[in-house]
Parts: C-alpha cells; structure tokens; sequence
C-alpha cells in the first residue's frame, strides 16, 4: 500500500504537470461536449433545389410555393432547361432538380394525373435521402390538396386515404439533443479512457524509466494499479463535468438513476483501461500505441449504435458491436437517460461489460508479465 | 563472499540466431570496482541486463551479492543499484522528486543515506528544482548516479556511464567512483574508453560475446607480447604504407599522433634497419622510440588474433 501511495503521487504529479494531457482528457471534452452536438446534427436542412419550370401555369407556381414554404429547402434557382439545372447540381449549387414538364396543369385537369421529374445529388446519401423524402411528401400533399378541390361535397373520395398519428416514447419532441449528447458523451469517455492508458505503460517503456523501476523492489500490480486508477480518477471527472453541462446547455436531466449511471461507468472504465493496458503491453513506442488505440476506437464508435442504429447491421456487425464495451455503455447510457432504466434493466449489459473487464485485464496482466 | 560471479553464461538473440554473450565466466570480489571493456555491441550490456535481473540467459549460472539471478531475483532488487546506459529517469519530475521517488520506493528516504550522495549530490543540487530533462549531460549523469545509491547498494552497476559526457566531467566522475568504493560498495561498470579502464581494480576485455583476458589494468599491458615502438615522420599518411609493407611488421595502427608498430619476431625490432628502410623510402624527420603497451594496444592485438 505504501510503495501504491508513492507511485500514485507520481503519476499525479506527472498528469498534472503536463498541459497538453490535462487539456486533452478536461478541457477538450468539455469544448467538444459544447460545441459538437450543434455540429453532429442528423436533421437535413438547407437542401438547395433548382426548378425547371416548364409549364409556367398556377398548379406549377403552386407547388413550387409549396416546397419553398418549407423549412427544409433553401430558395433555389430557376433554370430554363434541365440542362442547365443538372449544371447547377455539378457545381454543387443545388441538391436537387425538379422539373415540370410541359402542358402539367393541363394534363392534370384533362387526364387526372401527371408526372414529375426529380434529380437527386447522392453524393451525401443522408441529404439526397432525406431531401427526395421530403419532397415526395410534399408533392404528396399537394396532389391529396388537389384531389379534395376537384371532389364535390357529398361525393367520396376515390382513394380513400388513411391518416397516422404518431407519439414518440422517451422523446415526445425528438429533442435531438436528448438523444445525441448522452452518446457523444459515451464517445468522448471511451477516446479519453482508451488513448490515455493505451499511453501511460508505453511511455515508460520508450524513455527508458520501466528499466529503472523493474530493477526496484516495486511489484507489478502496484505498477499496473498507479496507472490504472488515475485514468479512472480523470475519467470519472470527466463524466461529471459532461452531465453538468448536458444539465446546464442542453436541459437533459436523466429519467433514471444518477448513481447506476456511475456504477456502470465505473465497470465500463475498468474495461476500457484494460484494453488501453492490453495495446500498451502490445506496442514499444508511443507511436505504435496511438495507432493501434485509434484502430480501435474508431472501430468501437461505428458499431457502437452512438451515429448508426446497431439493429440495421449486418450479423457480423451485431456480433462485433456485442463485444465492444462502448456498445453496452451507449445503450445503458440512453436507457437510464431517456427511459429511466432500471438496474434490472441493464442487467444484461452490465454482465457483459463484467466479463469484457475481467477478459481485457487478464490478458493485459499476462501480456505485460511475459514482455518483462 | 563474492560481489558478483558469473559461470559460463550465455545469452542470444532472434532464436539462437545471434550470440551476444558466449559461456562469460568472471567474478567480482567484495569492494573491487571491475571494469568490462570492450567495443559497441561486445556483449556488455547483456551482461548487465542478465546480473539486473532484467534477462534471463539461456544456460550458465550467476550470483549478485550471492543471491542466484533467477531463482532469488526479488532479493538482488532490494540489493542492487543500476544506472542504464541511457538516461532513464522521469524528465518532467524535478531533481529532488526523481531523488525522493527512488529512494521511497525502496522504503528509505533522502536523509537516512544523505551521506552516500552527498558529494556528488551537493554538485547538483543548485538544481534541485529543475526538471531532470532539462539538465545537461553531465549533471543528468550525477542524478542517475544519486537515484541509483539512494538506497545504498551493495552492488553498483554503471553501464556506459560516460558515454555521451564531456572530459572534465568524466574525470570527476570517476574520481565520485573511487569515493564510492572506500564506503564498501562494489561496482561493475562498463565503457568502451581504454583509458578509463586503468582506474578500475580489475578489468575484462569482451569482444563478440567473449571475455578475452581478465586482470588488473597493470597486469594486462604486461601480457603484451614483445615489443612495441611508437614512430612518426613528416609524411604520416605514407608512413603508414610503409610501415605495413615492411617484411618484420607484425602489425601498424595510426595511435593519436604516432603509429603504434609491432613485430613479428623481437630480432626484427632492429631500429637502425627500420631506420634505413623508411629513409629510402623518402621519410623525413623520423622519430622511433620504444614504449610500453597500453591498454588498447593488448586489446587491438588479441582482437586481431581472434578475427585472423
């Protein structure tokens, strides 16, 4: 206990003195948690659409009224020829080309029914889905308005439409930050945690000082536990910071319990800073360490469902998303925060993340044993 | 008892593929200051990593401090001080915090051994509050040497301790090293410097993994077969030409400012011949004298038997 007490002042000692570290596992996260919710937004705004009007008649002025009413296209630009808007499209001008063709009001007058042509830019997937959506819905509703003028009182309907009502649980509002903070949260937690032990072990191996210390009496658990519990420390403060400014920025008071949030934070950390242990018992220098640490963090935020819902992965997707920590904390996370979850609950989450901890540790308490 | 023995220890690398330390045999005796000479890449530093307990070789036996390298290796960290050959202390920790830390986690404390390091302590602790990475060479080598006696070793291990540092500060720490040996500690240290090995007790010559000589510095220039002359002209580029094509020349190495010349048999050591020969062959201002070998010159010339 002694010998741990000495070394944990010098590895504080060691965190506090160096400015670039303490800004990267405090300060960055509390900037990135301000700045990066208004960033990583999914909504799709500002989709820039080019007209190609050649009707020129008051169904078409209307339903180009119409889109540009909404909140979700930007006034676009009226073109004579789909030529011309297909050019705007190239130079990244316009998201989408709409084009009225000829004779539209009367052809819908006389046939009842007429067709549209929309060019989509899918170099951003989400925006060239979202924005056809939108505007097919759009389109939608104007034929549906069009329909109800033409039909007499009294005469029903020929296609009989069927409306939804929907309520979103857990969301009523779809309060994006609701959603989204608590997961970029998960996020920053598992770079900090990962990068910061994937370091520590390395960095004694690369200047030479783990030399020094193998010769002295001090044990390797000692070792290994001075530099596991200041992480765990730093990270833990972390957290607390990112769930005052979630409270104060962004209004989020979690539903469920506070302190299961910190139980399975307090696991999921032990976890993490084994994996780091695990690369840095792996890796001779820094170098090599960082590289393998951003392998994998990269890897556990794509599959970690934070960005991409984990149900629309393929299986191996599903099977590697299962065993990456991060998967089970940004689940338990949105649970607790959004739902109100129960220990009950997460409990299977929490029994997964155990038996990850007990895995990474062992492996990285052997490793680190046969490398010295 | 024995400071240090070594039993035919051997040590290789990738596999068996490279040999680093072949069948070493060698023993320090309590209080002697045991100097292991020899090239880069002699052997020297698996020799320190194995008696550190950082190592295991392959077969042979050895003791520190008369605990067994393996089987007793938590008894020799207690026991055992180690300056690596490069700086391996906390840069972003001060003088006094690397000092302090070192000597807490071997339950001691700067004051207990003051006296021990006081010397070479008092040299540098103008600094004390400077951060160890910011120090020069030689005062990095003085912190090492304090963090490695803070906890009074029995045996001191120095590996290349003065690679890297100035001349003065070479000498001074050689002078802290014969301090040291008057408290009683013994100390094995390397270096590839011929002239620092005639201030240790004993010396090893290795080379290529092999111990080739083992004894004091006075008794291995003695070992020295025949006879040596130091010659110089006007012309040394040619004189070295020459030398070497002359029929008697046992071998002729450029040594500072004058070729070290050796003979094959001592009838040709005949100066007036030599004389002759060079003067024909257009050397000026010869100066030929006969000197004692050095060191360096026992070394070049067992080496070379070793390599053909």
């Amino acid at each position: 206990m002694r010998t741990l007490r000495f070394l944990l002042q010098k590895e504080f000692r060691q965190i506090l003195r160096s400015k670039s570290l303490l800004f990267s596992i405090i300060l960055g996260p509390i900037i990135q948690l301000t700045l990066l919710p208004l960033a990583a937004n999914f909504e799709v705004k500002k989709i820039a659409v080019a007209v190609v009007d050649h009707d020129h008649s008051t169904y078409s002025r209307k339903l180009i009224d119409k889109i540009y009413a909404s909140k979700y296209f930007s006034n676009g630009r009226y073109r004579e020829s789909y030529k011309e808007g297909a050019k705007l499209v190239e130079q990244n001008n316009a998201d989408i080309v709409l084009e009225i063709p000829h004779n539209f009001e009367v052809n819908m007058v006389r046939d009842g029914h007429e067709e549209l042509f929309i060019a989509v830019n899918a170099i951003n997937g989400t925006k060239a889905g979202v924005g056809s959506g939108y505007l097919g819905a759009i389109i939608a509703d104007f034929n549906q308005n069009i329909r109800l003028q033409w039909d007499q009182p009294g005469h029903f309907a020929e296609a009989a439409s069927i409306d939804l009502v929907n309520e979103n649980w857990y969301n009523p509002f779809m309060n994006y930050f609701l959603y989204m903070v608590p997961g970029l949260m998960v996020s920053l937690l598992t770079g900090i945690g990962a990068f910061s032990a994937s370091l520590n072990i390395v960095k004694e191996k690369e200047i030479g000082t783990i030399e020094q210390i193998n010769v002295t009496p001090v044990k390797k658990y000692d070792f290994i536990l001075a530099k596991l519990i200041p992480y765990w420390v730093l990270s833990m403060f972390v957290f607390t910071i990112g769930m005052i400014i979630s409270r104060v920025a962004y209004n989020i008071v979690p539903v469920g319990n506070i302190s299961l949030l910190y139980g399975f934070l307090s696991v999921y950390l032990l976890t993490l800073l084994g994996a780091g242990l695990l690369i840095s018992t792996y890796s001779d220098t820094q170098q090599q360490a960082v590289s393998l640490a951003f392998f994998f963090v990269l890897v556990f935020n794509m599959i970690s469902g934070v960005f991409t819902p984990i149900d629309s992965m393929p299986g191996w997707g599903q099977v590697l998303s299962y065993i990456s920590p991060m998967s089970h904390f940004a689940a338990v996370m949105r649970m607790v925060v959004l739902k109100g979850s129960t220990f009950h609950d997460i409990l299977p989450h929490f029994v997964a993340i155990i038996i990850l901890a007990v895995i990474f540790n062992t492996w990285a308490i052997l490793n680190y044993r046969k490398t010295t | 008892m024995s400071a240090i023995t070594l039993d035919n220890i051997t040590k290789t690398y990738n596999k068996g593929t490279v040999l680093a330390v072949d069948k070493a045999t060698f023993e320090v005796a309590e209080g002697e200051t045991f100097g292991l000479i020899g090239p880069d890449g002699a052997g020297k530093t698996s020799i320190f990593r194995v008696l550190t307990t950082l190592l295991l070789a392959e077969s042979g036996n050895a003791t520190v401090a008369g605990f067994d390298v393996v089987k007793e290796y938590a008894k020799i960290r207690d026991c055992i001080g180690y300056m690596p050959g490069r700086f391996s202390l906390y840069q972003d920790l001060t003088v006094e915090e690397n000092l302090n830390f070192f000597a807490t986690i071997f339950n001691t404390s700067i004051k207990e051994n003051y006296d021990l390091i006081k010397d070479i302590y008092v040299q540098i602790e103008p600094f004390k509050d400077r951060r160890a990475g910011k120090l020069s060479g030689g005062m990095k080598q003085k912190l090492a040497l304090c963090c490695a006696l803070i906890h009074k070793p029995r045996v001191l291990f120095l590996d290349e301790p003065t690679t890297g540092v100035d001349a003065v500060s070479r000498v001074e720490f050689w002078d802290m090293l014969k301090r040291l040996k008057h408290q009683g500690i013994s100390i094995l240290v390397s270096t590839p410097y011929m002239d620092e090995a005639a201030l240790c007790d004993k010396i090893a010559l290795i080379e290529g993994g092999k111990i080739l000589s083992i004894a004091s510095p006075a008794d291995t220039v003695k070992k020295y077969p025949g006879k040596l002359f130091a010659v110089k002209s006007a012309n040394m580029h040619k004189l070295l030409q020459d030398l070497r094509s002359y029929e008697g020349t046992y071998s002729c190495f450029t040594f500072g400012d004058a070729m070290h010349l050796s003979f094959k048999q001592d009838a040709d050591a005949d100066v007036s011949k030599l004389t002759a020969y060079l003067t024909a062959k257009g050397q000026t201002n010869l100066e030929i004298a006969e000197i004692t070998a050095g060191i360096e010159d026992y070394f070049i010339r067992i080496t070379e038997k070793l390599n053909g």
